[in-house]
């Protein structure tokens, strides 16, 4: 380690790099390292990634042809509804935090995170919640199979996996708040001189406004699933008519946070693609400004239309046509998002190498969940569409091939810097490849599914639905598969490989490409002077 | 942009075209495919059906220009051909642009999607009126007005339960069939009142158009006027539990004298039962 | 900075008591939860009967795990706006020991609810009914004058439940 030049970017001799507290086991307990607690972050949301997929993979064996194979329908459900929550609150959530972790005090030129202990809090919520979630598996009655939403009464009616599922729910939400709030104050408090926001890079913008979007929402999710606990077991009646309560305020609470929650998932994916697209264009972002107000409105309108997702509850005709006209306006700054980053590809001089490759990908099959978003945001015709495998299709593009990719593309862009090696491109062109055909062959067809009329949520479905769940079943297992291809293309870039310079790519600009590869244990402990280059001249 | 965007633009609008082309002829086939939704049954299911297709054809046209962009880009502007980076990172009147022509466009949208709504909350003036509530795990049906008045029956999945477990091949209604399908005339006006017993179902009718969630202690209504005769088929459409797949719904819509006849068989069924609990015993009968 | 601990610890528990007449200010807004009480009082501007129009009102009625018999005694109504109604609803209690429900009325479509004023209605309060009793129950409304015109069908539908630890 004291072989690895100092810290370029405050040229002065300080003490070394490496680490100096305990050592072992307990060097991660007690980590306060942004960089240590990155990695833990990265690490457990791709074992929850590994888990979910695993119910995923069930699911979609059972779903293989007509008839019941594999597992009944009590138990189908409650590997519907773990799969939602493990992805979302356990894979997608966590591993964006593990981003800002370790990137943004490298990228605003921060030694640290502002609040190191409180982090190492955050993150060691996290394992004793999933194991609370996944336990709850193994407790009489099983886990809650009320789906990820946990509409009640049926949420109501779940034995004691749901209670806790609400008590994972709680401690997740705890720690997510805890990071969102370090993230917002070491972005405003901590940048290095010279940065003003708005010379900030553009994956900061998307934290900033998402770290504000969690605080504001999780609460409310606490609320809502506090509220069936009590209803539960305290005698409550909160979603319950016969004491003056209401089935559907759950469901106005719930997506109250849950549609600025797809935001959480989506804004820091935006922000990695507008990271790595002019890496590989060699050529500064196109509309900086309007990225970051397309970002900004699109967090304040997400707070207008969680009623897109109830438009079958019955609400007169004035509410929906409300909830629809705030909807499909969502699609404006989201539009002018991904004309940028065409804007920014245009006439620049591109090459491919795997981050690219998935930023490209994520673009293009992001926007298809953006198109059938926007029909699902037409009212009269989201009669249709709601509860089915048309928006299955749906949010499987914009997670998957959304969050999920712009993850990948974020990890294959900054792994050089994390580990000092590069990582195989041959394989890693190849995980691509195999991510985005499988990804295709397994949803796709989904939307003629939900189409011609199956529902989703059941474990078995008439046979004129057969072959396009049979694609459906072969495409998720390569899917699978592929994804084990990129644990060994990560492990075997931890191991070794051809060193990576500082810059790592040609075309990089930011003061996260100014200290060398492999980030040193301590980066920026004297602020570094920042300039900026490209944008705003 | 220069004379190259404009050239590109023209290249991009003949693709768009052609790719049009291909997809209304499949339009036709795609009629009742399984790509598509069901025929629809009724001119709500129809109006739905026609917004639909406008959706679809919007987002493809859009998703053809801006595609072409992008892949002609990828193409073109790549290190590998000699590509330069250009420098231009802002343009007020194309941020403008692309922001003004996307909001036309979803007025486009929408003003043809309201007229639907409107249409779709207006539930006055039925013929007939049906309550739909959900159970744990079936329908029950009570005709409340209308041609039919009193009839109630509970209806619930009626595939044999062989097909349910292992191995014997699905017939061809496999858990879209019920032992008391719901009977309706053609042509007239059926509202449907919907509430449920327990948790929330859903009361899902593709070919018909409608779906309304049944919420336990309240009730919601939709409706349909139903256009051809024919046996249309739909499923609960919320989660509600273990046997949520297994609780399918089926409409009959026959002529109108036919609705008479079933209605006259269903009275005297109901009157049968309850002359029988009259009798006291029923050695002391006949 | 134990004071201002202090301060922000009262502060907190205060809020979470102010919540209680906020909501309910909430609640009297929105027209939320004031299901039990009678509407009664602010329907005085408008006795006006107006005869030109005529609303049918059918009559619903649902029991929510209840064993008892709860049907209403007319199958509809058409009235004017403005009229005064009553209609009768019949519960029959079907078990051998006392049981106490609570009626929750709810209107079809949903817009109604804001043009329907219940006078008089047993889902005001709580019903005890002995073993096997039956009652016949009034309810007494006036949709007022303020209904949109297209506004021709109305539901009235009540769901019983059961008061759990009375009876
Ligand atoms: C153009 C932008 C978008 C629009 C207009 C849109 C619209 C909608 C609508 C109307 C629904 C409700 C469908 C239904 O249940 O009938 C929906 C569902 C959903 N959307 Fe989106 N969406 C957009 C982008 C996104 C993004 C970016 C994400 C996440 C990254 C997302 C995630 C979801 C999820 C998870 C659901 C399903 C929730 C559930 O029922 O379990 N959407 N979307
Ligand atoms: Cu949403
Ligand atoms: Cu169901």
């Amino acid at each position: 380690m004291s072989a690895v030049p100092h810290d370029v970017a405050h040229g002065h001799d300080h003490h070394d790099d490496h680490h100096h507290g305990p050592t072992g086991l307990m060097r991660w307990i007690t980590a306060t390292n942004h960089k240590d607690i990155g990695t833990m972050y990265l690490i457990f949301s791709f074992i929850m990634f590994l888990s979910g997929g695993v119910m995923a993979l069930t699911l979609r064996a059972e779903l293989f042809q007509p008839g019941l194979q594999v597992v009944q329908p009590e138990f189908f459900n409650q590997l519907t509804t773990m799969h939602g929550l493990v992805m979302v609150f356990g894979a997608i959530m966590p591993a964006f935090v593990g981003f800002a972790n370790w990137m943004l005090p490298l990228m605003v030129g921060a030694p640290d995170m502002a609040f190191a202990r409180m982090n190492n809090w955050s993150f060691w919520l996290l394992p004793p919640a999933a194991i609370l979630l996944i336990g709850s598996f193994f407790v009489p009655g099983g886990a809650t199979a009320a789906g990820w939403t946990l509409y009640a009464p049926l949420s109501v009616q779940m034995g004691m996996g749901m209670d806790m599922a609400i008590f994972a729910i709680h401690i997740m939400g705890a720690s997510s708040i805890m990071g969102a709030i370090n993230i917002v104050v070491t972005i405003l408090n901590m940048r290095a001189p010279g940065m003003t926001l708005m010379k900030m890079p553009l994956f900061c913008w998307t934290w900033l406004i998402t770290a504000y979007l969690l605080i504001a929402v999780m609460p409310v999710l606490a609320g809502a699933v506090t509220m069936v606990l009590t209803d539960r077991h305290f005698g409550t009646t909160f979603f319950n008519a016969a004491g003056g309560g209401d089935p559907v305020l759950y469901q106005h609470v719930f997506w109250f946070f849950g549609h600025p929650e797809v935001y959480i998932m989506i804004l820091p994916a935006f922000g990695i693609v507008s990271q790595i697209i002019p890496t590989f264009a060699r050529k500064p972002l196109f509309g900086y400004a309007s990225m970051v107000y397309a970002t900004a409105s699109i967090a304040i309108l997400s707070f207008v239309v969680w009623a897109h997702h109830m438009f079958t509850t019955g609400m007169p005709a004035k509410t929906q046509i409300f909830f629809m006209y705030a909807t499909m306006l969502i699609a404006v700054p989201t539009g002018v998002k991904v004309f940028n980053w065409i804007a920014t590809m245009w006439r620049g001089s591109m090459t491919f190498e795997t981050p690219m490759l998935f930023s490209v990908g994520f673009i293009f099959v992001f926007t298809l969940g953006g198109f059938t978003g926007l029909m699902l945001s037409i009212a009269p015709v989201d009669i249709q569409y709601q509860d089915t495998y048309f928006v299955v299709a749906h949010f499987h593009y914009v997670l998957v091939a959304g969050s999920l990719f712009a993850l990948f593309a974020g990890t294959y862009y900054w792994l050089p810097k994390w580990t000092g090696y590069m990582y195989d491109e041959k394989l890693g062109k190849r995980h691509f490849w195999l991510s985005m055909i499988f990804f295709n062959v397994t949803f796709f067809p989904m939307h003629f599914l939900g189409l011609a009329g199956m529902q989703r949520r059941v474990p078995d479905y008439n046979p004129m639905f057969a072959d396009f769940n049979e694609l459906a079943t072969v495409g998720a297992f390569g899917f699978g598969l592929t994804q084990l291809l990129f644990a060994y293309v990560i492990i075997k870039c931890i191991r070794g490989g051809e060193k990576a310079t500082a810059q790592v790519w040609e075309g990089a600009e930011g003061l996260e490409w100014t200290v060398p590869s492999p980030a040193p244990h301590h980066t920026f402990e004297v602020p570094p002077v920042f300039e900026a280059k490209g944008h705003h001249h | 942009m220069t004379n190259n965007a404009a050239l590109l633009m023209k290249k991009t609008v003949q693709a768009a075209a052609g790719l049009g082309g291909i997809f209304a002829a499949s339009a036709t086939w795609a009629a009742n495919s399984k790509y598509n939704f069901q025929e629809p049954a009724s001119r709500m299911a129809a109006d739905i059906h026609d917004l639909h297709m406008w959706m679809i054809w919007i987002c493809l046209i859009i998703f053809v220009v801006v595609f072409g962009f992008m892949f002609y880009s990828i193409y073109a502007h790549r290190k590998s051909k000699g590509a330069v980076a250009a420098q231009f990172h802002e343009s007020t009147t194309v941020e403008i642009l692309w922001t003004v022509i996307p909001v036309l466009i979803l007025v486009g949208m929408a003003w043809p999607a309201t007229k639907t709504v409107l249409a779709q909350k207006d539930t006055t003036n039925a013929d007939i009126t049906i309550k739909a509530t959900g159970y744990q795990w079936k329908w029950g049906y009570d005709y409340i007005k209308g041609e039919g008045e009193g009839i109630a029956f509970v209806s619930t999945l009626s595939t044999p339960r062989g097909q349910l477990e292992f191995g014997e091949y699905p017939g061809e209604n496999y858990l879209l069939e019920v032992d008391n399908p719901v009977v309706v005339p053609i042509g007239k006006k059926v509202r449907i009142l919907t509430t449920a017993q327990d948790v929330i179902h859903a009361w899902w009718v593709p070919a018909l158009g409608v779906k309304q969630d049944a919420i336990p202690g309240f009730i919601r209504d939709t409706w349909f006027r139903a256009d051809r005769e024919g046996v249309f088929r739909g499923v609960c459409a919320e989660l509600c539990g273990k046997d949520h797949g297994y609780m399918p719904i089926e409409v009959h819509v026959v002529s109108e004298e036919k609705y008479a006849a079933w209605v006259a068989a269903q009275k005297q069924k109901s009157a049968a039962p309850a002359a029988a609990a009259a009798q006291p015993a029923p050695a002391s009968a006949s | 900075m134990l004071v201002r601990l202090a301060i922000a610890a009262v502060g907190m528990f205060g809020f979470g008591f102010a919540l209680v007449p906020f909501y309910e200010k909430i609640c009297e807004v929105t027209g939320l939860r004031n299901l039990l009480v009678s509407n009664a009082s602010d329907n005085a501007e408008n006795t006006q009967v107006d005869t030109t129009r005529n609303i049918v009102v059918e009559m619903d009625a649902n029991t929510h795990s209840l064993a008892w018999r709860f049907k209403p005694l007319q199958s509809n109504v058409t009235v004017h706006p403005g009229q005064l109604v009553r209609v009768d609803y019949e519960i029959e209690n079907t078990l051998d020991r006392a049981v106490t429900g609570q009626a929750i009325p709810s209107y079809g479509p949903k817009v109604a609810e804001r043009h329907f004023r219940k006078l008089e209605c047993f889902c005001f309060t709580q019903q005890t009914l002995g073993p096997k009793e039956k009652r016949i129950m009034p309810v007494v409304f006036v949709i007022d004058g303020t209904a949109p015109v297209d506004m021709n069908e109305i539901t009235l539908s009540y769901t019983f439940f059961e008061v759990a630890g009375k009876g």
